[in-house]
């Protein structure tokens, strides 16, 4: 489904180079939760964008549904945390929704049945006329979801879509994303910097390490396919594993973690040229 | 109603301080204004609106509705991209430093004198504001919308009408407002010139003719003519831009 390999991303600002990326290498497959974790400022934003095709990688290849991405893949919908910024404020909650479906040729009482269904998923009917800046964060961040909903992606990415929202908010949105995934069957791509919403969220976490950035290590979430925040986030099966992901992060920002050795010594050796 | 009896409180004073100072006026040059008032009714009939009056308006929605369209042409190209900002600011800049009136002569010399003459000063005077501000707009455009718009598949004429004329509408709002008042003093100077009609015309003719009344009606009449403007640009910006206003106050209230 999704193919990341190799993945690297120098940016060049003059005569500096900063590389983000180092040499990134997964999968996902179709119909997976996958979340992608790492310490702040570890590039997780910048390899989302090498992703979504809205950013050119320096060196390697990311290939959705076996085709190399040169652009924004047709079959991809992105949320993104700013969402005061990424709906469109001269635009109602339904054209909002109705925009890309327009684009996409979609025939127009298909069009209405998806905005009116997608709209509905996520629990917005009845603010269809208003205007995204007369909602509230929470709600504003649940049009950008029905927009990516209703565009009927075959992937879903999602950068940090829950970092700008309150706790009580964020809890309900996470259901939200479980809810529509296990309905929809779509493929997830879910980027955080919560531990605790990577492991309560994925069937998979993959731990970043800090800039330059590589895949320091792999989780799979063996919790029930059922969640709810109260008793998943008891279990002690959520607490190890959030302990596990925890571990790895610190591991990553102090960048000492075992089996990382070799590459500290490369990086050594790079300095002190 | 309240607000109505502010809005319109000062206009009544200044008038009736104007009306009652210069009421025993000996003065030829500045006459009375209940004689204004009399020179008003007398000579701004249907027949001197038609013929005077009309045709300036007409050259004014020309020249105004060119520089418009080629303002924003222009200004969503060279926003839009950054090569040609570069290649054309400089230029830009060194053309809005002139001042437009200076433009007539110059006009009047390869255009003649008619119509044409007075829109092309009129279109080449106001397109600047018009134009710098586009570009602004365009560059202000939200990067994060704009990646949205992309990852949509949101490109082209769509991207154009949804994401960057939108988006930019506020600055362009502005612009269109600046050069809606360079318009009138242009149509009015360029009319002044050299022309066989027009208010800018009929001002000068009346001073000529020692009909200071007259002419001074002339100045009062032009004076409403750019309020009554500049009131139905507000209210066209208030509909189009309302969404915008909601905005803002939103984000202050937020914040």
């Amino acid at each position: 489904m999704l193919d990341v390999r190799g993945l690297r991303k120098v940016y060049s600002a003059g005569n500096r180079e900063v590389e983000a990326i180092k040499d990134l290498t997964f999968t996902v497959d179709a119909g997976q939760l996958v979340c992608l974790v790492g310490p702040s400022g570890c590039g997780k934003t910048t390899l989302l964008r090498c992703i979504a095709g809205l950013l050119a990688p320096t060196g390697g290849q990311v290939l959705v549904e076996g085709r190399p991405v040169a652009g924004p893949p047709p079959g991809m919908a992105v949320v993104f945390q700013e969402y005061g910024r990424s709906l469109f404020p001269w635009m109602s909650v339904r054209d909002n929704v109705e925009l890309p479906l327009k684009q996409k040729k979609v025939p127009r009482d298909r069009r209405r049945q998806l905005v009116a269904d997608a709209i509905g998923a996520v629990g917005l009917a009845g603010t269809e006329g208003a205007y995204p800046w007369q909602l509230s964060g929470g709600m504003q961040q649940r049009v950008a979801i029905a927009r990516a909903v209703a565009y009927e992606p075959s992937i879903l990415l999602m950068d940090e879509p829950f970092a700008a929202v309150d706790a009580q908010t964020r809890a309900d949105l996470e259901d939200l994303v479980r809810a529509l995934w296990q309905r929809l069957r779509m493929t997830i791509l879910f980027v955080t910097h919560d531990i605790d919403e990577a492991v309560y969220l994925g069937q998979r976490v993959l731990m970043l390490s800090s800039s330059p950035t590589v895949v320091q290590a792999e989780l799979s979430v063996d919790l029930p396919a059922v969640r709810d925040q109260l008793h998943t986030r008891a279990d002690p099966r959520f607490t190890a594993l959030r302990t596990r992901v925890y571990e790895q992060i610190q591991a990553a920002r102090r960048g000492t973690a075992a089996g990382l050795s070799d590459r500290i010594d490369e990086r050594l050796g790079v300095d002190s040229e | 109603m309240k607000r109505l009896a502010l809005a319109l409180g000062l206009p009544v004073v200044l008038f009736v301080v104007w009306f009652v100072a210069s009421y025993g006026s000996e003065s030829f040059y500045v006459p009375p204004l209940r004689r204004i008032l009399g020179a008003f009714a007398d000579t701004w009939t249907l027949e001197r609106l038609r013929t005077d009056v009309l045709p300036s308006l007409g050259r004014l929605a020309v020249g105004y509705a060119l520089a418009a369209t080629l303002g924003i042409a222009v200004g969503v190209a060279i926003g839009a991209y950054p090569r040609l900002r570069a290649a054309a600011e400089p230029v830009l800049e060194f053309f809005r430093a002139i001042p437009p009136p200076v433009l007539v002569p110059v006009i009047m010399l390869f255009a003649g004198i008619g119509n044409g003459m007075k829109v092309i000063v009129i279109a080449v005077g106001c397109v600047w504001p018009v134009l710098l501000n586009t570009v602004e707009g365009i560059r202000a455009v939200d990067g994060v919308l704009s990646d949205t718009a992309r990852a949509y598949g949101i490109t082209g004429v769509a991207r154009l009408r949804h994401l960057l004329l939108r988006g930019a509408s506020p600055q362009i709002a502005a612009g269109l407002r600046q050069a809606l008042s360079i318009a009138i003093i242009l149509m009015v100077i360029s009319e002044m010139f050299a022309a066989s009609n027009g208010l800018g015309f009929a001002i000068v003719q009346f001073q000529r003719s020692f009909a200071i009344p007259e002419m001074w009606s002339g100045i009062i009449l032009l004076g409403l003519l750019g309020f009554t403007l500049s009131m139905l640009f507000r209210f066209v910006e208030r509909r189009a831009l309302g969404w915008y206003n909601g905005l803002r106050e939103a984000q202050r209230k937020g914040s």
